[in-house]
């Protein structure tokens, strides 16, 4: 909390400047000067506490949503144990809960997936960062792939799994027996093509952002010694972006992890370990969609908010390996 | 210093906002009974509620007394029941030996309507209808028959030639009460299904592909040459899906429709009407459908509920489970049988408040 101390001193400098100044001359407008510093203060101090109490806020939710799926989670954990995690079978007739086909579906969809839209997300936030950056000069073709990425992540989950189930899932069915695997359509190929659609804009905004802060300068120079602009982009521009082109790769990674609707409705949701990228498999997120609604029983619905658990833990666990990457990477 | 201060500010906080959550269960829980007598207050299965949301509606017109419905699922409904929020709940299932001890007090179930599961198919060129029996049925969805001409499917659909291509089986992969009359069917019908996988809202298929919602079932059958799986009768109806016939315990083929389902459960029913008619006796009765019931306390005079209240909530279900079923037919739901009927009244004349029958005293 180094930041509120600091303002704290400087608010008494201020303070202490300010009474002096009445003592050694007591007229009206010195006292109207003071009256004002002070008012000043007490509005700074003010908006420092609404500050902080906003934040607070944030930090008790998260902490209260955790606290909600630990107790939660309890009766699950008190049936099953810590076999919970890496269990197979998901049976609710006989209440025996594993959340390992779910975690392994997770984990496959979403790295997949990030895998798929990385080369999609770097090239339009180069294009858009570094070719035709907004404001320099009006490119039309630039403008609609900007208005069109930023449209992509405006669209309702529910309307992409619609899409991927009645265009995409055929389209994989045909490719399927062509390779001859089983041709189910659906499965976890499906799901990580339709969520690498879906978390596209997440990084290529913030990389295109990132891309267009690198100073001109840098880049100038670089041009000045002949580097071409391949060259320059290689060795001035990524180097110098890459924490904040890392950091929207983490958030997409985010969003393909929680992802819900679209997902269930095209990866086939069996409760099976995928044997491979082809076969049909589940998430975390798709099951709890999926069977919360009707499940009845207490220990039925426990396990469930312990996927949720889970999924919070996975999550925390993936952002805090972000962290770091991100930290070595601008040390 | 400074840490120790936010902590405690942290903590005194979520108090907060624990003690304000606290308070909202408070006042939604004297909601239900202390509300004006004028709004009933339900909640439950989705599969009833466009029955409900029609009935609901004509009844405020012509009575002024309002019920609010909300299709949270069946599970959902119980347990508001049972922390006592609304009035009513709604389930597909009737309540389990767990959930009944949940409840603390007798529950009543009243059969409101019927609904059926029908199977539908996705075979390129083949017009005729096609039939099953419970052992090929059975078979399918334990992944022993894999191809659709299998001498055991061809033998009972002689007329049609079967294509060799995989049975691409679908289930829902949602938690319904769909997926709860089919597995029980499955249970009733085969040994092996009972032990293996059982029947629930949602169990561990040991084969095929999950979609949600009927839609999502329905897409995926649509789009699969060779997909098999089973949709809402309503569904079917209503997008004019092909629907296979299935024998019965009489030995006759079926085909699932509004009369057959109703036919299923004009059967002996027990006093307490919580069961599922799947694999009826009824030779003209489609063999897997079920109720929906309405789940109400037996013993109306808890919280601080007034005599009133028991009163109109009483006469509403007299007049769901009598003048109302005419509007079944209209939204796909099967009308309840004179035998379903006559259980459904014997089981409301049973509600008591303070020990007296409320419909006696109602003047119904």
């Amino acid at each position: 909390m180094p930041e509120p101390l600091l303002t704290h001193t400087s608010d008494k400098q201020l303070s202490s400047a300010s009474s002096s100044a009445e003592a050694s001359r007591s007229d009206s407008r010195s006292r109207r000067l003071a009256s004002r510093i002070s008012h000043a203060e007490r509005k700074d101090q003010l908006f420092r506490q609404a500050l902080l109490i906003a934040g607070l806020i944030v930090l008790c939710l998260v902490i209260a949503i955790f606290l909600t799926l630990i107790v939660g989670s309890i009766p699950s954990f008190r049936a099953t144990g810590i076999h919970f995690f890496w269990g197979k079978v998901w049976d609710p007739v006989t209440e025996v809960f594993g959340a390992l086909p779910f975690l392994a579906g997770t984990l496959l969809t979403s790295f997949l997936a990030l895998f798929i839209s990385l080369p999609f997300s770097l090239s339009i936030a180069i294009f858009l960062g570094e070719y035709f950056p907004p404001g320099k000069g009006k490119n039309y073709i630039a403008g609609v792939i900007r208005e069109a990425v930023e449209l992509i992540a405006g669209i309702p989950s529910v309307i992409y799994g619609f899409w991927g189930l009645f265009v995409l899932v055929p389209l994989v069915r045909q490719l399927e027996m062509k390779w001859n695997v089983l041709p189910y359509g659906v499965g976890i190929l499906t799901a990580s093509l339709i969520l690498a659609l879906m978390i596209i804009p997440y990084a290529a905004s913030l990389g295109r952002e990132i891309i267009n802060m690198v100073p001109a300068e840098l880049k100038e120079a670089a041009y000045s010694l002949g580097a071409t602009r391949w060259e320059v982009i290689r060795h001035v521009v990524l180097p110098y972006a890459r924490t904040g082109i890392f950091a929207g790769i983490l958030l997409s990674l985010g969003r393909a992890l929680g992802e819900t609707m679209a997902v269930t409705m095209v990866i086939g949701n069996t409760s099976v370990l995928p044997k491979n990228i082809f076969s049909p498999g589940n998430t975390l997120a798709s099951v709890i969609a999926n069977e919360f609604t009707e499940a009845a029983s207490k220990v039925y619905l426990s396990a469930l908010i312990e996927l949720g658990l889970v999924l919070f833990l996975v999550t925390t666990i993936i952002h805090l390996i972000g962290k770091r990457i991100i930290k070595q990477f601008s040390t | 210093m400074k840490k120790t201060n936010l902590i405690s500010l942290a903590i005194a906080s979520m108090a907060l906002l624990a003690s304000c959550g606290g308070g909202q269960q408070q006042q939604s829980q004297s909601a239900a009974s202390s509300q004006d007598n004028k709004t009933l207050l339900g909640a439950g299965s989705t599969f009833v509620y466009p029955f409900y949301s029609k009935v609901f509606n004509v009844y405020t017109q012509q009575t002024g007394i309002k019920v609010n419905y909300q299709s949270i699922g069946s599970g959902g409904g119980i347990l508001q029941l049972i922390n006592k929020t609304v009035d009513f709940g709604d389930s597909d299932a009737p309540l389990t030996d767990d959930q009944e001890k949940q409840a603390g007090a007798p529950v009543v179930h009243i059969p409101i309507c019927a609904g059926a599961v029908v199977l539908t198919y996705n075979l390129p060129g083949i017009q005729d209808t096609l039939m099953f029996t419970p052992d090929v049925l059975a078979n399918i969805y334990l992944g022993k028959i894999t191809r659709w001409n299998d001498p055991a499917i061809q033998a009972i659909n002689s007329k049609v030639k079967l294509p060799n291509l995989p049975i691409a089986v679908v289930h829902r992969s949602d938690g319904s009460g769909t997926t709860n009359i089919f597995t029980n069917y499955l249970s009733k019908i085969s040994p092996e299904w009972k032990s293996r996988v059982g029947a629930s809202t949602s169990v561990n298929w040991p084969v095929g592909l999950g979609g949600k919602g009927n839609e999502g079932v329905s897409g995926l059958i649509r789009q699969t040459p060779g997909g098999f799986g089973y949709v809402e009768l309503a569904y079917a109806i209503q997008n004019q899906m092909p629907v296979a016939k299935v024998r019965n315990v009489s030995g006759n083929f079926i085909a699932p429709t509004i009369a057959s389902t109703q036919a299923a459960s004009n059967i002996q029913l027990p006093a307490d009407a919580k069961v599922f008619v799947t694999n009826t006796s009824a030779p003209d009765g489609y063999p897997i459908s079920g109720f929906t019931w309405a789940i109400l306390y037996r013993e109306q005079h808890y919280g601080d509920r007034s005599l009133d209240r028991a009163k109109e909530l009483v006469k509403l279900f007299w007049w769901v489970t009598h003048n109302a079923q005419s509007y079944c037919a209209d939204l796909h739901y099967a009308p309840l049988s004179a035998a379903a009927q006559a259980t459904a009244e014997n089981l409301l004349k049973t509600i008591t408040f303070d020990g007296k029958p409320v419909l006696e005293t109602s003047a119904q």
